[in-house]
């Protein structure tokens, strides 16, 4: 599987992922060697094979519903690059120059 | 014993004595550990944030502790953490620029376990860049030297807590292990260290890597010390619906000398192109004295194992991919302001993550995205289903499977840099245990060349008091461990 230039942006797109035009030329190298090793799974015949998301013994984990204390907002908020009235303060979503809304 | 001269290289058994004794105060313990730090960690970097201050009120409280008769089994030990576990009174930089100077509001649950038990703090230990590596060479904070040869890596990603220990810069240490990261660098380092069965221990307050496959152990220079580490911080926690309930055994007295009566599989899958005969050769002679100490050895067969490793570098990427978005330059960590938000999450995460975060984020990416979903991610969870059934069923006909837990010693910095998938082999034989879940433990099974080299043990899950048990007993007969690395001056 040999990945181009474009396939590389457009995956990088997806993962809000700003990369330099090096890095790009480099990740297509890298990423088609990588998936290169990873072809080796095609040999394996899974089609009546169930897919195992998790390996842990416990499903549909239940709780009560009770209120427990949460963290103090102020320490919460103690990281945050910007915040505003005891929020974070996020930059503008919609509108203006946003130039795939849709993401 | 010339060995209890040297504190540095006390396991927690010696120093537990010694504390409830009186012979030795918790603060002089502390003391010793700080100034050893002070004099190597220039040379090994195994430490990125050295916590003094809270070392020395931890071991003021240890000492009261101890002396109103009231002490746990690690009131006064001194412990490392890598730095993907959340600390209220240090910063959590999982090694990552994205994260530097990260002020966690909250505790990970291990790490509150070993407070309550007023253990003591000497610092967070380096990791590649959120634990993903096998060298500790991708942490943005530079490399961790092998103690034993400074040009060679650590091995990864928690090499930071394993050489420290190796070296007396810590008793015990706490790692993540999501595809080999505690057990590969405690073979590195010639130490104990144990991967947990998934669910045994609580990952709240971990940096995710890879949900369905982290799992927080113990490095340790004794068996005896990883169980005693192992019993502090299993058990079901509210804040880990992955946790389990089931009961914690007494580890400790699971402990025995002799193996009579124990099944130990050897699968012909575990030996692969570029072993190294010095390995092979002290895994051999390991397996021999299982068999002397009453082992009874038998062939299984394991034979997806080959499909492990292409299958983990699917599915360990595209839980980064999704838990790794959590960075974006808006609750905390790096900030790069930009005209759109679009933009700011973008530079963000272009400047803030290192290069290996960055070719798993798009490999983890790519395996999720339309059109290659079924291809790669639902592939790779399939194989993963057949890797699980061949341990179910070896598991029927043994109670543990031995193997090498690396195909080579610790290999020199910079060797495997230029291409990830050399890299990545590295971790050949310690991912398929994180594909299944059960639980690992590596410990010292002899040198090659002056390196250590380790013997990796495989359980069924929640079955680590027969590893433990084998590992104990194999470390009585040939005790590698208590060989410790001379550092220069």
């Amino acid at each position: 599987m040999r990945l181009t230039e474009a396939d590389v942006r457009h995956v990088a797109d997806l993962a809000r992922l700003g990369l330099t035009g090096d890095e790009r030329s480099r990740l297509v190298d890298e990423l088609s060697s990588i998936l290169g090793h990873i072809a080796a799974l095609e040999a394996l015949d899974t089609a009546a094979i169930p897919p195992t998301a998790q390996v842990g013994e416990l499903s549909n984990v239940m709780r009560d519903d009770s209120v427990q204390p949460s963290l103090p907002r102020e320490a919460v908020l103690a990281n945050a690059p910007c915040q505003m009235e005891g929020f974070f303060a996020v930059q503008a979503i919609l509108g203006g120059t946003e130039r795939d809304a849709s993401g | 014993m010339s060995t209890d001269a040297v504190v540095t290289n006390w396991s927690i058994a010696t120093a537990r004595r010694a504390l409830d004794a009186r012979t030795i105060s918790a603060r002089e313990l502390t003391d010793a550990h700080l100034a050893r730090i002070a004099a190597y960690d220039g040379q090994l970097h195994c430490y990125l944030n050295i916590m003094g201050e809270t070392a020395i009120v931890q071991a003021a409280e240890a000492d009261r502790l101890i002396g109103a008769g009231s002490a746990s089994p690690l009131t006064g030990i001194p412990v490392t953490l890598k730095d993907v576990l959340c600390t209220v009174d240090a910063p959590t930089t999982a090694a990552s620029r994205i994260l530097a100077g990260y002020r966690s509001p909250y505790d990970a649950t291990v790490v509150a376990r070993l407070r309550a038990q007023r253990a003591v703090f000497l610092g967070k230990s380096n990791t590649d860049e959120f634990a993903m590596g096998s060298s500790t060479e991708n942490s943005a904070f530079g490399p961790t030297h092998n103690p034993w040869a400074l040009d060679r890596v650590p091995g990864g990603s928690s090499g930071g807590p394993a050489a420290a220990v190796a070296a007396g810069l810590a008793t015990v240490g706490l790692g993540s292990d999501t595809g080999g990261s505690i057990r590969q660098p405690a073979g590195f380092c010639g130490v104990v260290g144990l991967k947990p069965t998934y669910g045994r221990v609580s990952r709240y307050g971990l940096i995710a890597f890879a949900s369905s496959l982290d799992q927080i152990g113990p490095f340790a220079r004794t068996v005896e010390d990883a169980a005693i580490v192992l019993a502090a911080i299993a058990g079901h926690d509210p804040a880990d619906a992955t946790s389990s309930p089931l009961p914690v055994p007494d580890y400790q007295a699971g402990l025995r000398e002799d193996l009579t009566g124990i099944r130990i599989g050897i699968a012909a899958e575990y030996a692969v192109d570029g072993m190294e005969p010095g390995v092979q050769n002290s895994v051999d002679r390991a397996v021999d004295r299982l068999r002397a100490l009453g082992a009874e050895l038998v062939p299984v067969s394991l034979p997806h194992t080959k499909y492990a490793l292409p299958t983990y570098y699917i599915t360990a990427p595209a839980e980064a991919s999704a838990n790794l978005a959590r960075f974006d330059g808006v609750k905390y960590g790096l900030n790069v302001a930009s005209a759109t938000l679009r933009e700011t999450y973008e530079r963000t995460r272009g400047e803030g993550f290192g290069a290996e975060v960055k070719r798993r984020i798009m490999l983890g990416t790519y395996a999720l995205s339309s059109g290659y979903y079924d291809a790669y991610y639902v592939k790779a969870q399939k194989v993963r289903t057949l890797i699980k059934q061949d341990f179910d069923d070896a598991f029927t006909k043994v109670d543990a499977i031995v193997a090498p837990t690396s195909p080579t010693v610790a290999f020199p910095l910079g060797a495997r840099t230029a291409d990830p998938y050399q890299m990545y082999l590295a971790d050949v034989f310690t991912i398929p245990a994180n594909m299944a879940g059960i639980p690992g433990i590596a410990v010292p099974c002899g040198f090659s060349d002056g390196l250590p080299v380790s013997l990796q043990i495989l359980g069924r899950s929640f079955d680590e008091a027969t590893i433990l048990r084998i590992a104990h007993a194999y470390e009585r007969s040939e005790p590698w461990s208590q060989v410790h690395p001379s550092l220069p001056a």
